[in-house]
């Protein structure tokens, strides 16, 4: 959850212009789509780590509930470390009736402890009709169904200057192989191409998890992800080896591998679109949009915009996170609101809002306010089954989340000196190992 | 001696500087209303205060009212020690008794080493700097008019915590010389006396054409003189062509060697690799040379349109060369958090914010050596070197050893600057314990064991300077 940490300025930010704003627009409509149970009187807690904006928009969807169905529905900022929030609460029994929890560990663990309830028929259909499978695999255990995501994150985002792509008279590259060539180009057209965080790992990680999931494939991408093959298998050192060609590159990247180690995730993207850019691309998930408003200049959608992950391999590929939400207590509201959740319209509402993308098939992505979101929105739910979450935020945190180890640290070792991609899976797979054996 | 008064009551709880005349001490201590009270062990109780207690019952009473200075010490201070001591024996889970095990990580886990080792150079290094800054600071504003506001200033690092002073920090040494200040000043330093050239960055578009030289340029075959040659090169940001460049032409015709030096890239792209494309400039005023066995045997420089020619040269074949001149050498500073400078780089932020406060400490020192001392010896001859070497240091030695030892004590347990300071590619290479502490029991590992057997190695290592430091209370007190 580093990447949210990072992320809480610039969405601060965008906070206070939503409410400087103050759109004070009701779209609820009373118009009820679901079946609605008549749930009056009876009241719901929900729990989740939005704030401000986020806070705002996610409101708008429990009134449009609350309106279907009469419950009170009150809402209960966790603040940045949901697992320990609910796990206090649910020591104290009073668990919240649902959760929203950023993590798919957080979500494991607490079916572990037994404090999930698992989801009824009804709410399973609701997560059938509207997600493709992999988003009901990604919210069960065992096999028994436990949430719905609601909302979701798309990592596979390539940004890029506008400018200078057309300056060099490149175009956005669809293939690695394009890619590699446009970014010779841009580099000889006097810009640097790819400006890359790497002074924070899991920037790092992601790279290596796009790379992956579309060379190696999804079967082998949720085999790695458990571990059941090992680090050292070929397939990882394909990827590192397709990796090299960009990061063993020093013309290719704002800095050299040297400057990257020193530049962190916000600066990567100001090096792209602040005054006196240092480079024309920068890889990073959707929420790369939020620091572009909040940081610099550039405006979204005509100075600065994105393409899809450039497919290394032969399958289109998306990964991603998500906020699953997940019911602590069995009252029938807890259920319904799951049921409502799992809805096109509650992703409607909130999409309309901005800031949102839904893994949700049936949202209409026309709501998006923006073409931006809408094309974050419609590559995620094209992705279809070939969505996988981030794999380094399924891994132990000893492996996938801890600054200066496991794969933050190799990866980064790797960026320095991409000389020997074998070595650099030996020694992942030897905290992997570690990690994962504990 | 009368009229320094700083024996008596400028020393409050400070180290007393060896200055201070034992007797006159004692009066103070033992005189009325002395503030000391009677039953704290190990402190021995002046003669005459001892008619003071009323009887042993009193001793009960004394107890009662320190009941709750020791609930809080033992919550507080005793407990967790204990448990501390008691987790460090415990497994990741805090299920399973292992002994020594987590100990033995201490030594064996490579990034708890690098900790270990980083500390004894904070130990070696830190304490030492700062002490010597401080000394400086001390001696040179005793002398000075406007000496208080010139402490003030360097005493208010002071002032800021450790986190703003981090945050400070880590700007101060960024790579960027648009942000970093030091780096700012190092490039402009280096470009006031290394002239960086006006086509710093490029590339040959041909390598094998061209090879690099002592940072220039030369072509790799001899050219025939009537031939002419044609240099392209690329990677030339759009913000950095010269205003006079005009679309390059092929080499006119015409006696003797010549050739042309482009910018092999077209605008918005659509140009072929290796040819004069329109939309394509010169490289004007780059200076070319024609070499010939080694030797410069004529030079001239490019026009707008980049051709240049040799009319002289009208036979035999010739090295081009484009010396480093034309290019420089791209300097982006020093790279002061990457894995070298790292530890040296906190240590340096550290040091501005405590030299401030050894210089107040010694500074105190310094005024309560007697003047007399000194005097005596200037009057003996001695030169002002003499007078600071072999009288003011030996009577200052207790001061600068107590600012010594309280600086290590402090040194032990950084955490705050290497935590904000050191990026995270970085962070291993700048660990330290305190911060190896927070990163095994809480950053992702959550093995609170060995977290607890760190702490308690740092405890350990704590202890002798601490006792130390008590000693020297107690032996100044009596």
């Amino acid at each position: 959850m580093k990447r949210t940490a990072r992320l809480l300025p610039a969405l601060f930010a965008l906070a206070l212009a939503a409410a400087a704003c103050g759109g004070d627009d009701d779209d609820g409509g009373a118009a009820s789509q679901t079946s609605a149970a008549n749930l009056q009187g009876q009241t719901v807690e929900v729990a989740a780590v939005w704030t401000g904006a986020e806070r705002d928009n996610f409101t708008k969807v429990l009134d449009a509930f609350s309106q279907q169905t009469g419950a009170t529905v009150t809402y209960t900022p966790t603040g940045d470390n949901v697992s320990t929030f609910i796990g206090s609460r649910i020591e104290g029994g009073s668990p919240p009736d649902v959760a929203v929890l950023p993590q798919q560990g957080v979500l494991v663990q607490l079916v572990e402890d037994g404090s999930l309830k698992p989801a009824p028929d009804d709410v399973k259909q609701a997560v059938a009709d509207n997600f493709s499978q992999v988003w009901a695999d990604l919210a069960s255990v065992d096999g028994q169904l436990y949430g719905v995501y609601f909302k979701a994150a798309n990592k596979s985002t390539m940004w890029y200057d506008v400018a200078a792509l057309e300056n060099a008279g490149v175009q956005p590259a669809a293939t690695w192989d394009d890619y590699m060539t446009g970014a010779q180009t841009i580099s000889d057209s006097g810009v640097t191409p790819v400006s890359i965080g790497g002074a924070d790992g899991w920037t790092l990680t992601d790279w290596f998890e796009n790379v992956y999931l579309s060379q190696a494939g999804a079967e082998k991408y949720d085999q790695l992800s458990k571990h059941e093959i090992p680090w050292t298998d070929e397939s990882v050192v394909t990827a590192l080896q397709t990796l090299a060609e960009l990061w063993g590159n020093n013309d290719l990247i704002a800095g050299g591998a040297k400057g990257a180690l020193q530049t962190d995730f916000p600066t990567s993207v100001t090096n792209v679109f602040a005054e006196n850019p240092k480079a024309a691309m920068v890889y990073e998930g959707d929420f790369v949009a939020g620091v572009i408003s909040s940081e610099t200049q550039a405006q979204v959608g005509t100075d600065a915009n994105f393409f899809p992950f450039p497919q290394a391999g032969d399958s289109a590929a998306v990964v991603g996170g998500g906020d699953v939400a997940v019911a602590l207590t069995d009252k029938p509201a807890s259920f319904e609101l799951l049921k409502f959740l799992a809805s096109k319209q509650a992703g409607e509402i909130w999409a309309a809002a901005g800031g949102f993308t839904s893994p949700n098939k049936n949202v209409d992505s026309s709501v998006y306010p923006d073409d931006v979101s809408r094309a974050i929105g419609e590559a995620l739910v094209a992705a279809g089954d070939n969505f996988r979450f981030d794999m380094s935020d399924l891994a132990p945190a000893a492996f996938g989340g801890t600054v200066g180890k496991g794969e933050w640290k190799i990866l980064q070792d790797f960026l320095a000196d991409t000389s020997d991609p074998q070595g650099t899976a030996a020694a992942l797979e030897e905290e992997a190992a570690k990690a994962f054996g504990s | 001696m009368a009229d320094r008064d700083v024996t008596t009551t400028g020393a409050g709880e400070e180290p007393v500087p060896a200055g201070r005349p034992r007797q006159a001490a004692e009066e103070a201590d033992a005189g009325p209303g002395g503030p000391r009270g009677d039953a704290i062990p190990g402190i021995p109780i002046p003669r005459r205060a001892r008619h003071r207690d009323p009887d042993r019952a009193g001793s009960s009473w004394a107890w009662l009212f320190l009941l709750p200075a020791l609930i809080l010490l033992g919550a507080m201070v005793v407990y967790p020690i204990a448990y501390t001591i008691w987790r460090s024996f415990y497994n990741a889970a805090g299920d399973a008794f292992v002994g020594l095990e987590n100990y033995g990580d201490l030594f064996t886990d490579t990034a708890t080493f690098t900790a270990l080792k980083n500390n004894a150079i904070w130990v070696a290094v830190a304490p030492a700097v700062v002490t010597a800054f401080g000394l400086i600071f001390a001696v040179l504003t005793e002398r000075i008019r406007w000496s208080s506001a010139f402490k003030l200033l360097i005493f208010m690092p002071m002032a800021i915590s450790f986190l703003a002073a981090g945050v400070i920090f880590r700007t101060v040494y960024d790579q960027d010389p648009n942000r970093g200040v030091l780096n700012a000043v190092i490039v402009s330093v280096h470009d006031t006396f290394v002239e960086s050239g006006q086509y710093q960055g490029v590339r040959p578009r041909d390598t094998d054409q061209l090879t690099a030289q002592g940072g220039g340029f030369v072509t790799a075959d001899p050219v025939p003189a009537t031939e002419p040659v044609q240099i392209g090169f690329v990677a030339l940001p759009p913000d950095r062509i010269p205003s006079d460049a005009v679309q390059a032409v092929p080499p006119p015709d015409g006696p003797g060697l010549r050739g042309v030096v482009w910018l092999d890239f077209a605008r918005g792209g659509g140009g072929e690799p290796n040819q004069i494309d329109p939309n394509e400039v010169g490289m004007p005023d780059m200076s070319v040379q024609a070499v010939q066995d080694g030797r410069t045997v004529d030079s001239t420089k490019t026009g707008p349109d980049g051709t240049f020619a040799f009319p002289e040269l009208t036979s035999g074949s010739y090295t081009i060369r484009l010396p480093s001149s034309n290019f420089g050498a791209a300097f982006n500073g020093v790279t002061w958090l990457g894995p070298t400078l790292v530890t040296p780089a906190i240590i340096g932020s550290y040091v501005w914010i405590w030299a401030g406060f050894a210089m107040v400490l010694i500074g105190a020192g310094l005024a309560a050596i007697p003047r007399d001392a000194l005097e005596a010896a200037r009057v003996d001859g001695a030169t002002e070197w003499q007078v600071f070497r072999r009288v003011t240091m030996p009577l200052l030695a207790p001061v600068l050893v107590v600012v010594l030892v309280t600086l290590v004590i402090n040194v032990l347990k950084i955490f705050d600057l290497v935590y904000i300071i050191a990026p995270g590619s970085t962070q291993p290479d700048a660990n330290v314990l305190a911060l190896q502490m927070y990163l095994a029991s809480f950053g992702g590992g959550n093995n609170q064991g060995l977290g607890s057997a760190i702490a308690v190695a740092l405890f350990l290592l704590v202890v002798p300077a601490m006792l130390f430091n008590i000693r020297r209370f107690r032996q100044e007190k009596r």
